[in-house]
């Protein structure tokens, strides 16, 4: 019985919000508003998800001019649940396309959102219910450490010492970690040591240097991200042991691509983890109201192997990441 | 009290070990933390070889200069009562600084030293003007130095993240191989950044226990109100240790920079507290009044040493590294503090 009446009211009030939107839209005459909410530019990676965003809105806003677009960027993920509440409150969006500070804490607030009669967009780090965004735009985790991982094994013709230098112990860093030991199992390629090295280029400097004094051989390195590979490429430089391995970064940061493209021996390859996935997603949200089809479910980037051949395609000179 | 004293002889390994030491008339006080070294030294050796290797050796104190200098200054600081908390954010604001500008000099003076001359300057001028604002609103304004300092790292975190467009500032390629051996060259097979640091001890040691200035410090430090009355501008010596910071974070910065030639707002996060950490481990006490430099130098030293030593083992897991951490600087702490209790201040 209860269930029955509160099914009642929550048909009643959508109804009210939906109607009272569609009256708000109609007002302004077939305009949409896109909000986007991303974390701030505190680091690499996320500096370009800013820069990505900032250029899709540029071009999105001159290709279609009834679709306006606002971004805002949060330091941390209180305030992303307060940028969230300002974009229906204030701009009175009909889009929402969000790169979660954190999935826990703002899963909430996406709901309300979402309840509010907004199409939403989930970028990256995904909510941890399911069934709230319309849809899930996101690069593959488990896919860029597979990459990584059969990379090395075949480069190395199966056999060999690697050491690894993790990122921050979070579940991105675990589910990277996990599709590399899946795609080296069975293979005589040995995993000398994993440290976390944060992401950051000090921690990659300064792991690598004891990993160097520690082991006197070490075939590969994967570095597992950009950030980290370059204060790795200068623990390999101060040790004079370039000749000795190779690195493996990950997310396809402009100096690691520029250094692919040149054909750098000590860093042979990149596997992409692009910060530009967020114009993506906001490429995909207009289509939600500019085309004819359908635009829902999940829309997983692929994660290649970039080689001399293919880096200039991923090269952003202009991007600060 | 003799009863605890018995207690703690039969129960307590090291308290045993420091009234043993007190009858060889040794002042833990002052050794403590250079005992806690060599033990911390001697789990290294213990738990992989490569410890004493010559290239471990050398990078982890190459590596402790940053922070060992920076912490040389905060004792000043803290010796004096006050704290800066601004020291991470800083360094990496004036490392962006220092790299834009060697950039835009590269077309008008070349890819040579005086390019690098500018660089440092700026750094040394930054760390001044930055170290006399703390201080300046700190004394003048009369405002906690917990607040003004935590208000000015938020300023200069998010002016570095300004500068680098949220990206990294990565210095010219041709500057950086003429500044380079500043970080990896090497005098008498001492690292630079080590001569640097020794530099910065000696200095400060003379500073802090043989000048008028040092002086003022620990009777600032110890009563802010009868320093007053005994005629010391309590304000200038105050400013004046803010500035002394600013320049030992700006040497440190400029030690930095040729190691990755890149600042990012990732730069130097945390090493306020690493800093502040170094220094209690080193005997000074955070309420000010008592202020030790050779004990800061070892306590630069052993924070590093602990992470390098964790670095060269994986039998503890990766996740539980800033808890062996926050136990080995808690009772490195407790046991001076043990023994100093016992003979009173």
């Amino acid at each position: 019985m209860r269930t029955i009446k509160t099914a009642v009211k929550t048909c009643v009030t959508t109804a009210a919000l939906t109607s009272a939107i569609a009256l708000s839209g109609a007002a302004v005459a077939q305009e949409y508003t896109i909000g986007v909410s991303i974390p701030a530019a505190t680091h690499g990676w996320t500096g370009g998800v800013n820069y990505h965003a900032e250029e899709a809105k540029k071009r999105l806003e001159a290709l279609y001019p009834d679709i306006e677009i606002t971004i805002s960027t949060a330091g941390t993920a209180g305030e992303q649940a307060n940028d969230l509440e300002d974009l229906v409150s204030l701009r009175n969006i009909d889009a929402l396309v969000v790169l979660p500070f954190e999935s826990g804490p703002l899963t909430d607030p996406v709901r309300r959102v979402k309840a509010s009669g907004v199409f939403v967009t989930v970028v990256d780090r995904g909510l941890t219910e399911e069934g709230i965004q319309d849809l899930y735009v996101a690069g593959n985790n488990h896919e860029l450490g597979r990459v990584s991982g059969e990379y090395i094994r075949e480069r190395l013709d199966d056999q060999g010492d690697i050491v690894v230098l993790r990122g921050i112990p979070t579940v991105i860093d675990d589910e990277r970690v996990q599709g590399f030991q899946e795609a080296i199992e069975g293979s005589e390629v040995n995993i000398l040591d994993m440290q976390h090295a944060n992401w950051n280029r000090d921690d990659g400097f300064e792991v690598m240097q004891d990993y160097l004094s520690r082991f006197d051989n070490i075939d590969a390195v994967w570095a597992q991200d950009d950030d980290i590979a370059l204060g790795v490429i200068e623990a390999v430089r101060q040790a004079d042991r370039e000749d000795e391995l190779f690195i493996v970064g990950g997310a396809g940061m402009k100096d690691i691509i520029k250094r692919v493209m040149d054909g750098d021996e000590l860093v042979p390859v990149d596997v992409l983890y692009p910060p530009a996935m967020i114009a993506t997603a906001m490429d995909l949200t207009v289509q939600h109201f500019v085309s004819n089809g359908p635009v829902l479910g999940e829309y997983i980037l692929g994660s290649p192997l970039i080689t001399q051949e293919n880096a200039e395609q991923y090269y952003f000179p202009d991007s600060p990441f | 009290m003799s009863s605890v004293m018995a207690n703690n002889k039969t129960t307590d390994k090291a308290a045993n070990k420091m009234i043993k030491q007190k009858g060889f008339a040794i002042d833990l006080k002052t050794w403590g933390p250079f005992v806690a070294l060599a033990v911390l030294a001697l789990l290294g050796v213990l738990i992989n070889p490569a410890f004493l290797g010559l290239d471990n050796l050398s990078n982890m104190l190459t590596r402790s200069a940053f922070i060992g200098i920076i912490a040389i200054g905060a004792t000043f600081v803290i010796t004096a009562g006050g704290l800066d908390l601004s020291v991470g954010a800083m360094a990496a604001f004036i490392a962006g600084v220092m790299i834009i500008l060697m950039n835009s000099l590269v077309e008008q003076f070349g890819a040579g030293l005086t390019t690098v001359l500018f660089g440092v300057g700026a750094s040394l001028l930054l760390g001044l003007c930055a170290g006399f604002i703390n201080g300046m609103v700190t004394t003048k304004g009369k405002i906690e130095a917990f607040i003004v300092t935590l208000g000015t790292m938020g300023i200069y975190r998010s002016l570095v993240t300004y500068l680098a467009d949220g990206g990294t500032l990565t210095l010219d390629w041709a500057v950086r191989d003429i500044y380079r051996p500043v970080y990896y060259g090497s005098f008498l097979g001492i690292t630079i950044p080590v001569w640097v640091f020794l530099a910065v001890a000696i200095i400060g040691y003379i500073l802090l226990n043989f000048t008028r200035f040092g002086r003022y410090c620990f009777a600032i430090g110890s009563n802010e109100k009868v320093a007053e009355y005994s005629a010391i501008h309590v304000d200038r010596i105050k400013t004046m240790t803010y500035m002394l910071q600013g320049v030992c974070v700006a040497l440190a910065t400029i030690i930095y920079v040729p190691r990755l030639g890149s600042a990012s707002g990732a730069t130097g996060v945390l090493w306020e507290l690493e800093a502040i950490a170094a220094v209690i481990i080193g005997g000074t006490m955070l309420k000010g009044g008592h202020g030790r430099i050779w004990g800061t130098v070892v306590g630069a030293i052993m924070l590093t040493m602990i992470g390098n030593i964790l670095n060269l083992t994986d039998a503890i897991s990766n996740y539980l590294n800033g808890t062996v951490q926050g136990i080995i600087i808690i009772v490195a702490v407790y046991l001076q503090r043990a023994s100093w209790r016992k003979t009173g201040p």
